[in-house]
């Protein structure tokens, strides 16, 4: 074989090593963050591909205001809703503490984001649900809809 | 009352898998056709038969995995694949070197240790499909887990109670050898005890992390806690004495401290683990010669460069011969090295492939290990997250000892480096163990069945873990 096509061979196949090492994390990468341009559900405006932002519009008149723990140790706790986010976990920098066997200590976190407020998971061990499904992304939640963190269930109210 | 929440339809992404796959096929043929231009009779049919042999092999895998486990990870088969292929090439590439000059057109990838390796693939392969179909559900294996863990002691201890004609070789009693065959069942041994582990830490995980008594600040078990903690160590310690085997104890010990850690979440185990090891090896160096042995020849592996230190001087010239980006596939001397094919692969590799080479491999091992913890953090019950953490460490920490024996960070002890080295049990043993991180991560990685059977909330499916 002539020595120019072997030493191509030699570099040509280092080179392709560490080309497949950088697809093999780039697989993993697109299945951490979600690859955006593939599959997403048209009709449902998701949080995971958000527009360039703009000032935040009220939608429907109504707007959350507060958020209000309906069941749990906490019952009866309200927090007035700002602009910054709120934090809920058994952490003490959590907004909102919650003392619950279930809860993990960063648990999940409720954001504004153009008029609405989403909630998501932030890696819990037992999970947050709005009604009766299973958190997975940020999800946008609607008044009075429960969300269930352990055996503490919360609700936005306006 | 609310609208539907429509959670993201989770890709099985086996499509990635696929093109992964191929990549690695490309990689087999390109690496083995530098080998036969550096070392062959200039081009040979050789490397298309290599690749075509290993797309069939991983194909086949790769649709079975397509049929019983949808949602597994699409990255960790593609890259055991890829350590698999490239160590068969370079056995084969060892193979060559044997043969003398004129008798190397004999030489292919159906004869030799190659031709071995690939039976072993196969063999592995269809283990690993066989994991995937026969446990459909890994918390199965939990009800199983002590007659696991005696099968991996007996395992264990079989070459000890043996009869050395029948365990031994080259000093270290660690094999089964009957009619031709030789297997190492401490590979097999290593994987059902990592399953007992989970199983028996996930049940007495409580009374290990919440007994405890404070000094200086760490929380330390209760004396009678130590019991298992002493028994794992007793047990590595006599494999240690009665097959002269330095690594299996050194792996054992390790994989049942950090689970225990995993388990507990306290770091003063790490600790009484750390001064248990070091008391354990002070006494093994004081006590044995062979230990002794292999603790000078780590620290002046120059005093004999042409006896005892022959071994790892050889290695040394070997990476540093190989400089930043190898001598080329072929091109080296890599056979210098008594057991290139086996436990000094990855000096081959440094020598063949350079640092840069080495590196990717390396890469590709902390990916590998990488996805096994992952898998670990996503998959929502404790025993789970217990086997793919223990799994994920057995490779990492094995890794780590036999290249840092080979590079001359640690004393040297025989390991295998799974996947690269030659050696069936190994081989087999280690595509168990990928299969069973598969399963994990199909379970882990699977949506949940939709919610469409209305139950009041507070019936509402939910997995409750005491923290």
């Amino acid at each position: 074989m002539p020595e120019v096509v072997l030493a191509v061979t030699r570099i040509g196949f280092l080179a392709l090593l560490w080309v497949f090492v950088f697809v093999a994390v780039g697989v993993i990468r697109s299945d951490l963050f979600g690859n955006r341009k593939t599959r997403q559900p048209p009709p449902v405006r998701r949080a995971s591909a958000p527009p360039p932002p703009r000032p935040a519009k009220v939608k429907r008149g109504r707007t959350a205001k507060m958020l209000v723990v309906t069941e749990g140790t906490l019952a009866g706790t309200q927090i007035s809703l700002g602009a910054l986010p709120i934090t809920i976990g058994r952490a003490n920098d959590s907004t909102l503490i919650i003392t619950d066997d279930y809860a993990s200590s960063k648990h999940a976190r409720i954001s504004p984001r153009d008029g609405q407020w989403l909630v998501e998971d932030m890696g819990s061990t037992n999970g947050t649900y709005l009604d009766r499904a299973k958190v997975v992304g940020p999800t946008p939640v609607p008044l009075g809809a429960p969300i269930r963190i352990g055996k503490t269930v919360l609700e936005l109210r306006s | 009352m609310t609208a539907p929440v429509i959670a993201p339809q989770r890709r099985t992404r086996r499509g990635s898998e696929l093109f992964l796959l191929i990549f690695v096929v490309l990689l087999a043929a390109v690496v083995s056709v530098a080998i036969e231009g550096a070392l062959g009779e200039g081009v040979t049919p050789a490397p298309l038969w290599f690749a075509a042999t290993l797309a069939l092999m991983f194909g086949i895998t790769h649709v079975a995995i397509r049929l019983f486990a949808p949602y597994a990870d699409p990255v960790l088969f593609p890259l055991v694949a890829l350590l698999n292929g490239l160590g068969v090439a370079l056995i084969h590439r060892l193979d060559l070197a044997a043969a003398a000059p004129n008798e190397r057109f004999k030489v292919h990838f159906l004869t030799g240790n190659a031709s071995l390796q690939l039976a072993w693939t196969a063999v592995g392969l269809v283990l690993l499909i066989a994991v995937l179909v026969i446990i459909r559900d890994h918390r199965s294996l939990a009800r199983y887990s002590y007659t696991l863990g005696l099968v991996g002691l007996g395992l264990l201890a079989v070459p000890a109670l043996l009869p050395a004609s029948l365990s031994e070789v080259n000093g270290a009693r660690i094999w089964i050898r009957f009619a031709g065959f030789s297997i190492q069942p401490g590979e097999f041994a290593k994987i059902a005890v990592i399953v007992f582990f989970a199983s028996y830490l996930v049940a007495k995980r409580d009374v290990l992390s919440l007994a405890s008594r404070r000094i200086a600040g760490i929380d330390f078990p209760r004396g009678r806690d130590l019991g298992p903690v002493v028994v794992a160590w007793l047990a590595s310690l006599l494999v240690l004495i009665f097959e002269k085997d330095l690594g299996s104890s050194l792996l054992f010990f390790g994989i049942f401290i950090v689970m225990l850690y995993v388990a507990t979440q306290r770091t003063s185990w790490l600790l009484i683990g750390l001064m248990l090891f070091a008391g354990g090896a002070f006494v093994a160096w004081t006590l044995f010669a062979h230990v002794q042995d292999r603790v000078a020849i780590w620290l002046h592996p120059f005093k004999d460069a042409n006896g005892k230190g022959f071994q790892i001087v050889q290695a040394l010239y070997g990476l540093a011969t190989g400089r930043l980006f190898g001598t080329g596939p072929g091109a080296g001397r890599p056979e210098i090295v008594p057991y290139a094919n086996s436990d000094f692969i990855v000096a081959t590799i440094g020598e063949e492939l350079g640092l840069f080479g080495l590196t990717a491999i390396l890469v590709v091992y902390a990916l590998i290990v990488g996805r096994g913890l992952r898998t670990a953090l996503t998959v929502r019950d404790s025993f789970g997250k217990l086997l793919a953490a223990g799994l994920a460490f057995s490779m990492a920490l094995q890794v780590f000892v036999v290249v840092g024996g080979v590079t001359k960070l640690i004393p040297l002890t025989g390991l295998t480096t799974p996947f690269l080295s030659y050696g069936g049990s190994s081989l087999v043993a280690n595509y168990v163990l990928v299969g069973l991180l598969l399963r994990i991560s199909d379970a882990a990685r699977r949506p949940p069945a939709s919610q469409q059977a209305v139950q009041p909330l507070a019936n509402a499916p939910t997995e409750m873990v005491r923290l």
